[in-house]
């Protein structure tokens, strides 16, 4: 009985492996295979391998330009989440005053908005002020899980630092905002930093906004773009799993470089320690 | 240095919990005062309200001249010491030394010059420049002392910093304390739960109970004599026997009579007591014991009789408890006397139990308040 | 003293002194920003949308106006077989997805707790399917169910399983399998790291006395395991459940709510509603009905797990 108890969940767990690793090996192996083999009988290895999907993306396609978008909306809604977010966060966790259950409340609540039922009237008003396809009219909109997501996290994070440190620094003769900067936002950066990470994941996948106020391709994000490639005579595998390649690609360095955090992050919230 | 003062405050928390309860509380400058009681009794609210990391629901809070009572924390100039000495810890000890003043803007010669200085008087020095993880429990303690008497505050505040240090090291810091409230003469609010931190600490000691202050004043006045049952009870170590006695008056004078003890009344504290009935409260220290034969016919000479139960050396005293009987049975109160080591009897042992005059204290039954 | 008025002693109300005022009107100041905001993108728009959807708005017909029409869209709604349909859809992919999500999660949590070596790793391997867009997982596996260039046909045919390649987004039926394996694929990892990190905050102790009280592996994780996993479990299926009822990118990627609409789940629906047919007011009413149901199911996470994590940190 010990045995089989010993290997099993190795087993399970190599399965589990497998089954993750597969398609993202086929995904690549398909990208690195000429177009004429691509729809004839494929089989587990690879034959021969070119990179022509991925130079006819870069070169044709100019799969830059999502990347670019992207990067812009998702690092910048990152950036202004996490810097108004904390301040936010901080005051939710650790002052007092009225309605702070009820604020506390609301955010949590905004984050089971589902996003379908902002869509059109996100949409008039963006038409409205002029900014259906530019990056503010993406960044704003991504507020809407950006935000709350942001600040529900922080506000964990702050919780877990000491109150005796702030109690300390202000008995020292800090005031609030000074205890604040001095002592708490050197102590949470490791927290800043995965929220940091999380908000930008979320940003870079997002896609039905980007698809509902974007038009051509100068603003289309990277989901939006690949979603969208359309090919001349049949649907060009070969580049959308070039750009699936390269979508995934810095999302995987992420992931392998702070998965440590990113899980701390994600289950620190939602289970009580 | 400064004075502190307390002014009739209350404080009742949101969820309802009353944790202190009309305080009045006066420090002199250069005072150190302790704080004292069980868990829950409001000592720690006191602080943190002298420290203004708390508002009074009512009351006021004086601090030398000053009503700080809507003063914020950080303009009140004071230390705290906390119990797990919060120090900061990404900053050099340096640095968590130097932090007050320069939050008070002082110029960074001062503060290098101040810092070094209170280092070298607290052995500090090789650590000015780690961390405080790379430092021991003994050493993060002395940080944090270090921390407060850097900032040269109105007043000192301290928050059961011992609590977290093994027995020995507390000994020896309680012994330091006393030699730094001696040397800067600084007024000093301690808080404690340990009665015999108190009693060795305080010039005087403010035993509170339930949000309610219960006794003030110099440790050896409030053991020798305890304002109400309660105090007896907490101060003094092994704590106070109990007895629920009436006052009988007969034709030998008057006595005191329950719980299997019965004894004689001194006239001087006959007059002052009133009728009774009263909780009698008597130290260990004064109750002594004497062989007793195994029987005992006709009325006892002894304040009470009764059989060793457990006998505890505890080097160079022993304490004894002994279960009283009464008319006959042996299923009486407990009563523990603390004896030299050479006269401690055995288990098991018939025993006369004898209170000493001046052993008696007196409580009323029903207020608790001393009697006489 | 005494020339202050007040409430009698000890019954007085927290005061609101000047430090209470101040520190509450930094907490505003530092509150604002992002309560605004949220305010502004998120609950000004909901509140259009509830009042769009009290109106007739067909963009194809704009000579129509916009006429209130009370509750008529939702009327329409309930008796909209399309409607029904997506409703029935989103169900059978929330039931479907939940159930092998938590029960793969819970079996791999089991596994990964167990197997100490290259966690880390596996920890990093298995998130990635978590952490790349919807869209591209979507289109992955709808190459590997391509009917000529996917593997799943070509691995069926050399077992024997099939003469003929599968078309499998053109059954109606058979499009359910792709759908909810690459939501499966992709989550599971989740859900198994979540109630991972709920079976790594047991302790070790219960353990070892229900073994010295002789009871069994099944006994342990019935009576140890499973009643202090129900609060992971509880957040892993409440944050599962509201997921896949909005589910979009998906199914919009995978199969386009095809064949036909046999696939539509009601986000899509909705979608549809509002950027194709552009009835603004239908579509608005069928926003308001996905938010109702998303709103009820929250307000339940709220009421399980809220108390606790809004309650703590006076």
């Amino acid at each position: 009985m010990n045995r089989a108890a010993r290997w099993l969940p190795v087993a399970v767990v190599a399965a589990l492996v497998l089954a993750t690793a597969f398609p993202f090996y086929w995904a690549v192996v398909s990208s690195l295979t000429p177009e004429a083999r691509l729809f004839e009988s494929p089989s587990l290895l690879p034959g021969e391998l070119v990179l022509d999907h991925y130079r006819a993306l870069f070169d044709e396609r100019n799969f830059w330009v999502p990347i670019r978008n992207s990067l812009v909306v998702a690092g910048t809604t990152t950036l202004f989440c996490v810097t108004v977010g904390s301040l936010c966060a901080y005051a939710l966790a650790r002052l007092r005053f009225r309605f702070r259950g009820l604020v506390l409340g609301f955010i949590l609540a905004v984050t089971m908005f589902p996003q379908i039922s902002i869509v059109s009237p996100l949409y008039l008003l963006l038409r409205a002020i002029g900014l259906i396809n530019t990056y503010p009219g993406l960044i704003l909109p991504y507020m809407t899980f950006a935000m709350p997501l942001t600040v529900w996290l922080l506000v964990g994070f702050f919780r877990q630092l000491p109150a005796e440190l702030e109690e300390a620094a202000m008995v020292d003769g800090a005031s609030r905002m000074q205890a604040f900067r001095e002592v708490i936002l050197p102590l949470a950066l490791p927290g800043l930093a995965t929220t940091g990470i999380l908000t930008f994941v979320y940003s870079w996948n997002e896609f039905l906004f980007a698809l509902s106020f974007t038009l051509g391709p100068e603003r289309q994000t990277v989901p939006v773009a690949i979603a969208l490639f359309r090919g001349q005579y049949q649907v060009p595998w070969g580049q959308i799993l070039a750009a699936a390649v390269v979508a995934t690609a810095p999302v995987a360095a992420l992931v392998l470089a702070f998965q440590r955090r990113i899980v701390q992050g994600l289950t620190a919230g939602a289970v009580k320690g | 240095m400064a004075s502190v003062r307390l002014e009739d405050v209350h404080k009742t928390y949101p969820n309802g919990h009353v944790a202190a309860r009309g305080l009045d509380l006066s420090i002199e400058d250069g005072e150190f005062v302790v704080l004292v009681g069980p868990s829950g009794c409001g000592k720690s609210t006191a602080l943190r309200i002298v420290a203004g990391l708390e508002t009074p629901t009512e009351g006021r809070v004086w601090i030398g001249d000053r009503d700080c009572t809507e003063v914020p924390a950080q303009d009140r100039d004071i230390a705290m010491v906390f119990q797990s000495y919060a120090l900061y810890p990404h900053m050099t000890i340096r640095d968590n030394m130097g932090f007050g003043l320069r939050m008070r803007r002082h110029d960074a010669a001062q503060i290098r010059e101040r810092v070094e200085r209170v280092a070298a008087a607290l052995g500090l020095e090789e650590f000015l420049d780690r961390k405080p993880g790379q430092l021991s429990g003994g050493q993060r303690q002395r940080v944090a002392l270090g921390r407060a008497i850097v900032r040269e505050p109105q007043a000192f505040l301290f928050d059961e910093p011992l609590s977290n240090l093994d027995a020995r090291l507390r000994v020896q810091t309680r012994a330091e304390l006393r030699r730094m409230h001696r040397r800067l003469g600084a007024t000093m609010v301690y808080v404690t739960h340990d009665q015999e931190e108190a009693m060795t600490l305080g010039d005087r000691v403010a035993v509170l109970n339930d949000g309610i202050l219960q006794q003030y004043g110099a440790p050896l006045d409030v053991y020798r004599r305890p304002a109400n049952r309660f105090v007896a009870g907490f101060v003094g170590s092994p704590s106070m026997n109990f007895f629920e006695v009436e006052l009988r008056r007969g034709d030998g004078g008057p006595r005191l009579a329950g719980d299997a003890l019965d004894r004689a009344l001194p006239p001087g504290l006959a007059e002052r007591a009133g009728a009774g009935p009263f909780t009698l409260g008597v130290r260990p220290h004064d109750v002594e014991l004497s062989p007793s034969p195994e029987t005992r016919d006709g009325a006892p000479e002894a304040d009470a009789r009764g059989r060793v139960d457990v006998v505890e050396p505890l080097g160079a005293a022993t304490l004894v408890h002994v279960r009283l009987s009464a008319a006959g049975s042996t299923d009486g109160p407990e009563v523990r006397a603390i004896v030299p080591p050479e006269r401690a009897p055995a288990e098991g042992a018939w025993v006369d139990v004898q209170v000493r005059a001046d052993g008696l204290h007196l409580f009323d039954q029903a207020t608790g308040r001393r009697a006489g | 003293m005494a020339d202050r008025p007040g409430p009698a002693a000890g019954t007085a109300p927290p005061r609101g002194g000047a430090i209470e005022a101040r520190e509450a009107r930094l907490a505003w100041g530092l509150v604002l920003p992002a309560l605004a905001t949220v305010l502004l993108v998120a609950l000004f728009p909901l509140a259009w949308t509830v009042w769009e959807s009290l109106h007739l708005h067909d963009l194809r017909m704009p000579w129509l106006g916009r006429p209130f029409v009370g509750l008529g869209n939702y009327a329409e709604a309930l008796g909209d077989p399309r409607f029904l349909q997506a409703m029935g859809h989103t169900l059978l992919f929330t039931v479907a997805t939940v159930a092998l999500e938590l029960g793969l999660g819970l079996v791999l949590a089991l596994a990964l707790n167990r197997a100490y070596r290259g966690r880390g790793l596996v920890r990093a391997a298995v998130l990635i399917p978590w952490a790349i867009p919807t869209v591209v997982a979507a289109l992955l596996w709808r190459f590997m169910f391509d009917a000529e260039a996917g593997i799943v046909n070509a691995v069926a045919m050399g077992a024997g399983f099939m003469d003929r390649p599968f078309v499998w987004f053109v059954e109606a039926g058979a499009a359910w399998v792709p759908v909810i394996l690459s939501d499966v694929w992709k989550m599971t990892p989740f859900v198994a790291l979540l109630l991972l990190a709920g079976l790594q905050n047991i302790d070790a102790s219960l353990y070892e006395a229900a073994r010295i009280d002789g009871a069994s592996a099944w006994r342990q994780f019935r009576h140890v395991t499973l009643p202090l996993l129900k609060p992971a479990i509880l957040v892993a299926l409440i944050f599962r459940t509201l997921d896949a009822f909005r589910v979009f990118d998906l199914i919009y990627v995978l199969t386009g709510g095809g064949p036909g609409t046999s696939t539509e789940p009601i986000a899509l629906y909705t979608f549809n509603s509002l950027l194709q047919n552009l009835r603004f007011g239908y579509g608005s009413a069928l926003s308001v009905l996905v938010f109702l149901v998303t709103f009820g199911l929250a307000l339940l996470y709220i009421r399980f797990l809220g108390a606790d994590l809004l309650g703590g940190g006076e």
